[in-house]
């Protein structure tokens, strides 16, 4: 056994060094958000203002027209990807993991490609494609839409699929055995015991949908399809009043609030119906990027 | 409606038509076909298409027997001795210089937290996982806040009397790299913690029982049983890296921090009809991280492999 009295000071001292300037920059941006006043380097005293303050005082995230609508954009963006992503990819994960024939390896590679693609290869080639094949989709909410489900189903397969290889296809087999039909085995076992990693795929895809930023630029069409992300970019250099400063502290929530949910559902639920591994995330931090 | 017939040759194991399991997969492989597949085509499809000369905007040539390959000679013509060749080459020393200091930093810091941290453990996963949360713009927007001529940087160099800073914004390269292993390093962090959290105790102990010292144990044992997080660590970050256009725009916007990216995001969104070139581009770009795909891939294919039983 090796001396645990031995503190290792030098890593403490990196690590908290890390944490600091890791956080912190974060932390001042958050702090100059509740600014009574229009600086964002000299503090003024708390207030709101600039998350719900009217329009005649303040251009607040809830009344100026363009920080509203990117809001909005970003949720609607995100539960729009979340119903459709999440169905297809829990699909495609329960078929590639049992499908045996010709055609599955190819499919599995398939949905391993987005993966690895660098976003900004996936987003000039959505772009092109919109621009020249698939003209009748119009480049705003409907392309991004389409390019969020895209990135967002391999996700949700490599979430699903960890947690169908650690329950195995004895219970099934059981259900079956005492009678049910394989779709009420698939319906009345299956289904119950993926919950976990299905609440969690669609907390996920909610997280990566509302806080991507690549594909929503190349995807944008008119200004109401401007999402939060690329409202920070566009006005990061411009000298912006602390609403900016708001606008990211609400998506900060926002995500923080998803992340929690998938969390707890893969805790919690994995727990009730055992089997639940901590790997999930693991998986996801490799790849959110 | 199958009955339960788990034995006749059109059934599998649980029973299911043979037909079931590629129905279920086939809503996602038609999506992906067609918006994934079919758009990555379109890249070579424009960068090899013809230009239309009335509205000289690219015309996509999707049989490749017809591919006209002068775009994308020009663009290799200037990545080999005119400007691009320069944008690339600092694309590549931004990328190595940054991923090597993600390495010197995350690894003690990886290392401290799985190894090390003891009973606050779970208060530094928190801590070192709390950026994955924060969005990455808004990461980047918090230092263009700091480092604006009357920033917070600004503001405390002052109190030591230094006042005579540059204009950290206008094109420095150590501020874009620094944006870079500020931006990317969490994701670094991330599976160099995964890695070293797997190595099993009993090993080390047993290094230590045959007489090897704190440090022979950590580069006889330890590092080598890493290596594979450490790898999967660069890989997951060089490869944003390459096609990153955001940082540098932000951090310092002038031409003398530009990278492969951002040639591809001027020429893709900034100007129209210069779509050809955008593409034949954004194929340099994978040439030049074809390399980190592939092992990518292959490592993901063989986690999901071996997590089957």
């Amino acid at each position: 056994m090796r001396n645990q009295w031995n503190k290792p000071r030098a890593l403490v001292l990196v690590t908290g060094l890390y944490v600091l300037w890791s956080l912190i920059p974060v932390a001042i941006a958050v702090q100059f958000s509740f600014n009574d006043g229009r600086s964002r380097s000299t503090w003024q005293g708390f207030s709101t203002q600039w998350y719900v303050g009217e329009p005649a005082d303040a251009a607040s995230v809830l009344y100026d027209p363009s920080l509203r609508s990117a809001l909005s954009q970003s949720l609607i963006l995100a539960i729009l990807t979340m119903l459709v992503a999440t169905p297809v990819g829990v699909a495609l994960a329960v078929g590639l993991a049992r499908w045996k024939g010709r055609g599955a390896k190819p499919s599995n590679f398939l949905m391993l490609f987005p993966l690895v693609t660098p976003e900004i290869v996936m987003g000039v080639a959505l772009f092109l494609v919109f621009d020249n094949l698939y003209d009748f989709v119009p480049f705003g909410t409907w392309a991004q839409f389409l390019g969020h489900v895209t990135f967002s189903i391999s996700f949700v397969v490599i979430i699903v699929r960890g947690r169908l290889f650690a329950i195995g296809r004895d219970y099934e087999e059981a259900a079956m055995d005492l009678g049910a039909s394989p779709w009420e085995a698939m319906r009345r076992v299956l289904l119950p015991l993926l919950a976990p990693a299905l609440l969690a795929s669609f907390a996920i895809v909610f997280a990566l949908s509302i806080d991507d930023f690549v594909i929503s630029q190349f995807l944008v069409g008119s200004a109401e399809s401007v999402t939060i992300p690329v409202r920070l970019y566009s006005g990061a250099r411009l000298a912006p009043p602390p609403s900016l400063n708001a606008l990211a502290t609400v998506l900060m929530v926002i995500t923080i609030g998803a992340i929690v949910v998938a969390g707890l559902a893969y805790k919690y639920l994995g727990k009730r119906f055992g089997g639940g591994d901590d790997s999930a995330l693991e998986t996801v931090g490799r790849f959110e990027i | 409606m199958p009955t339960n017939l788990a034995s006749g040759a059109d059934y599998d194991t649980v029973g299911q038509k043979r037909w079931v399991w590629p129905g279920f997969a086939l809503p996602g492989v038609v999506w992906l076909s067609l918006l994934f597949l079919v758009p990555f085509y379109a890249i070579f499809a424009i960068a090899m298409g013809r230009i239309d000369p009335l509205l000289s905007r690219p015309v996509p040539e999707w049989n490749p027997f017809y591919w006209d390959a002068t775009v994308f000679a020009r663009v290799l013509a200037d990545l080999f001795g005119g400007q691009l060749g320069t944008v690339a080459l600092r694309t590549v020393a931004y990328v190595f210089v940054a991923s090597a200091l993600c390495l010197l930093i995350g690894y003690p810091v990886a290392y401290f937290v799985s190894r090390k941290a003891g009973r606050w453990r779970w208060l530094w996963l928190m801590l070192i996982l709390a950026p994955f949360w924060i969005n990455y713009l808004m990461r980047m927007m918090s230092w263009v806040n700091l480092l604006s001529p009357d920033g917070q940087v600004n503001q405390f160099l002052s109190i030591f009397g230094v006042t005579a800073v540059p204009d950290w914004l206008a094109g420095h390269h150590f501020v874009v790299i620094l944006g870079l292993v500020y931006g990317y390093i969490p994701f670094f962090i991330l599976p160099l913690f995964a890695a070293l959290d797997r190595i099993d105790d009993a090993t080390l102990e047993a290094a230590r029982d045959l007489g090897a010292s704190n440090s022979q144990t950590f580069w006889r044992v330890t590092w080598p049983l890493s290596r594979n997080g450490v790898l999967g660590g660069l890989v997951i970050i060089m490869l944003p890296m390459f096609g990153d256009y955001y940082t540098p725009n932000l951090l310092s916007g002038s031409p003398r921090t530009r990278m492969i990216g951002n040639t591809i995001d001027q020429f893709i969104n900034q100007t129209t009809s210069q779509g050809a070139v955008g593409a034949a581009l954004t194929i340099v770009l994978m040439i030049f991280v074809a390399g980190l795909m592939l092992y990518y891939l292959f490592s993901i294919n063989r986690a999901t492999a071996e997590s089957r039983r």
